[in-house]
C-alpha cells in the first residue's frame, strides 16, 4: 500500500490533484479536500501525478 | 557515443519532471544534470511568499522529491553554467571548459529578470527575484519599517508587495500599467486586487516609471517620472524575465525569443529543420497551443514545466530506443496552462490564456468577496479565473477544446 499524507497547513483546496487522482483526493460541497490515507500500489504514477501538480507541494506519499 | 547520456542543462523543475518523464517511458539510461545554480531542483513560487516571510526557510522546504527512479544513474553538476553548443558533435560546454557529450539534450534553463531598466550606479538595496539566493537577500532586508519600493505589478511584484506589507514594511509598487496585474487578470480583476492591496496600506503608482536613483552607498530615495519622489531602502524590479538562452548563440537553434520547438519540444533551427534529439522545456520553450491558435508563445506558468516534461520525456525515450517518433508527435500537444496566485486571503485559481482576453465577464460571486471571471477574445472563451469558488473554477477545464479550429 502507498501511505498518503496532505499538509493541510499548506493545503489552500486549490483541487489540482483531484483531477490527477479523483479515485483518492475530493473537493468536497464546501470545495474543502478531502482523501483517503491509503492506495493500493498500481497506482503510485497517478498519486506521483497527483503529488507533482500540486502547487503548494503539500502532498507526500511513502511506501508501507 | 551510444553510452553518451541524457543532458538536461538548468537543474531546474521542468528538467526535473524530463528526466523522470524519461524513466516513466522506459528510458534506463544515464542521465546528467548541468545546472547553474548551487540547488538541485526546488520549487519557485514560495520565494515570493512562505519563504520570503518565514526566518530560516531554506532549500529544504521548496526542495523537490527525488523519486526512486532517479537514485541511480543520475549525475548533478551543479554549480556550473553551460556556455555553448555544437550541435554538429552533439557536446555542450560549461564555463570551466569541459566538455558534456549528450545522446539527448534538454534546454530547461528558464528564464531570469529583466534588469532595472535604467543606471543603477552601482547602488546597493536593489534586488530582484527568481531564484533561492534572491529570496534569501531580499528576506534579510524586508523588515518591519522598511520603505520598500516595487517595479513592476505583474505577480512577482505583487507577491512581493503583499508579502511586505504583512511584514510591517511601508510598500509603493510602481507600474506602467492602469491597474496591477492587468496583462494576465484584465481591468476588472486587476482593479479589485489592487483594492485589497490598499486596504492591507500598499500604495500605487500606477502609468509611472522609475526616472532617478538617490543616495550613496545604497539607494535611499526614488523619483518617478511624474516628479514624485519615494523613501527607499529597498527596491525590487519585478518587470518581466528573459530567457536563458544566451549560451545557445551560434547554434542554429532558433531562439529569437526562447527556443522555438515542435509539437513534440523538438528545437527548431533558423533554417526550420527540426533537430530530434535535441529539446526545450519549461519557461524558456516557445510552442504553439492548439487549444488557442498556432502562434508560438513562451507561457510562464507553473503546470507548464510539468506538462513539457512528461512530453518530452515521453520523446525522448522513444528517440534514444531508436523507435518512430512520428506517432507521437502527431498526437499534437495542447496542454491546458494553469496558474495561481496568493495575495492576502485571495486564493487566485486560472485556467487558459486569460492575457489573450479582450474582455473579461464576472459570471459567478461578487468582485470583493469569492468570484469567478470568464475571459473572452472577440466570442471565444480563453480563460477562467476565481478568486475562492474552487469547483467551479475546476469545472470549466474542459470547455477550452476549440472545437471550430480542430
Ligand atoms: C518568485 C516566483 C514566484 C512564482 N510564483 C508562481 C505562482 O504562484 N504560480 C505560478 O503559476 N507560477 C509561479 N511562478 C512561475 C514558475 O515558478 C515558473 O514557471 C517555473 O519555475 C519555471 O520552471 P523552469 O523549470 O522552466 O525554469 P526555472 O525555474 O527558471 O529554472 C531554470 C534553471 O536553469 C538554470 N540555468 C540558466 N542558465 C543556465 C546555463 N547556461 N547553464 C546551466 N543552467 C542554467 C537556472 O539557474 C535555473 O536554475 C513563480 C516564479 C517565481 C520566480
Ligand atoms: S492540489 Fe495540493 S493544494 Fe490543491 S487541494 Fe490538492 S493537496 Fe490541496
Amino acid at each position: 500500500m502507498i501511505k498518503i499524507t496532505v499538509d493541510m497547513d499548506k493545503c489552500q483546496h486549490y483541487g489540482q490533484c483531484v483531477f490527477e487522482a479523483p479515485e483518492v483526493f475530493q473537493l468536497n460541497a464546501d470545495d474543502k479536500l478531502e482523501y483517503k490515507a491509503e492506495a493500493p500500489d498500481d497506482m503510485l504514477a497517478d498519486l506521483e501525478a497527483a503529488a507533482d501538480v500540486c502547487p503548494m507541494q503539500a502532498i507526500f506519499l511513502s511506501k508501507e | 557515443m551510444t553510452d553518451a547520456p541524457l543532458l538536461i542543462v538548468g537543474a531546474s523543475m521542468a528538467g526535473l519532471r524530463t528526466a523522470e518523464g524519461a524513466r516513466r517511458a522506459g528510458y534506463a539510461g544515464p542521465i546528467t544534470f548541468l545546472g547553474a545554480e548551487a540547488h538541485a531542483p526546488y520549487n519557485r513560487p514560495p520565494l515570493s511568499k512562505e519563504l520570503l516571510q518565514t526566518e530560516g526557510q531554506g532549500h529544504a522546504d521548496v526542495a523537490f522529491p527525488i523519486r526512486s527512479a532517479l537514485e541511480e544513474g543520475v549525475e548533478w553538476v551543479l554549480g556550473r553554467a553551460a556556455t555553448a553548443l555544437d550541435v554538429e558533435r552533439r557536446v555542450v560546454v560549461d564555463e570551466t571548459g569541459q566538455q558534456h557529450p549528450y545522446s539527448a539534450l534538454v534546454i530547461a534553463t528558464g528564464l531570469r529578470p529583466k534588469p532595472l531598466p535604467i543606471d543603477d550606479h552601482g547602488l546597493g538595496g536593489i534586488h530582484v527575484l527568481r531564484t533561492l539566493d534572491d529570496a534569501v537577500a531580499l528576506r534579510s532586508v524586508l523588515r518591519p519599517g522598511a520603505n520598500v519600493v516595487i517595479l513592476g505589478s505583474g505577480f512577482v511584484g505583487c507577491e512581493i508587495a503583499a508579502t511586505a506589507a504583512k511584514n510591517g514594511a511601508t510598500v509603493s509598487v510602481v507600474s506602467q500599467s492602469r491597474v496591477p496585474l492587468q496583462r494576465a487578470l484584465g481591468p476588472q480583476l486587476g482593479a479589485e486586487l489592487r483594492r485589497r492591496h490598499e486596504a492591507h496600506g500598499v500604495r500605487f503608482f500606477c502609468g509611472e516609471s522609475l526616472f532617478g536613483l538617490v543616495g550613496d552607498p545604497n539607494v535611499e530615495r526614488v523619483i518617478l517620472t511624474s516628479g514624485v519622489m519615494l523613501e527607499c531602502d529597498v527596491l525590487v524590479v519585478a518587470v518581466g524575465s528573459d530567457p536563458n538562452t544566451e549560451w545557445l548563440q551560434g547554434s542554429g537553434l532558433d531562439v529569437s525569443d526562447g527556443v522555438l520547438v515542435d509539437a513534440g519540444l523538438r528545437a527548431i533551427g533558423t533554417d526550420g529543420t527540426v533537430h530530434p534529439e535535441i529539446f526545450a522545456v519549461g519557461d524558456v520553450a516557445r510552442y504553439p497551443n492548439p487549444l488557442f491558435d498556432e502562434v508560438p508563445r513562451r507561457v510562464e506558468h507553473w503546470n507548464l514545466p510539468t506538462e513539457t516534461g512528461k512530453r518530452a520525456g515521453q520523446l525522448i525515450a522513444a528517440q534514444l530506443a531508436g523507435d518512430d517518433c512520428a506517432p507521437l508527435v502527431d498526437q499534437g500537444f495542447a496542454p491546458l496552462p494553469s496558474f495561481w496566485s496568493d495575495q492576502y486571503d485571495a486564493h487566485v485559481l486560472a485556467f487558459g490564456m486569460t492575457y489573450l482576453a479582450d474582455r473579461s465577464e464576472l459570471v459567478a460571486g461578487s468582485l470583493d468577496d469569492e468570484c469567478v471571471l470568464e475571459y473572452y477574445r472577440g466570442d471565444e472563451l480563453v480563460g477562467v479565473c476565481g478568486i475562492g469558488m474552487r469547483s467551479l473554477v475546476q469545472s470549466y477545464r474542459t470547455r477550452f477544446a476549440a472545437p471550430a479550429r480542430a
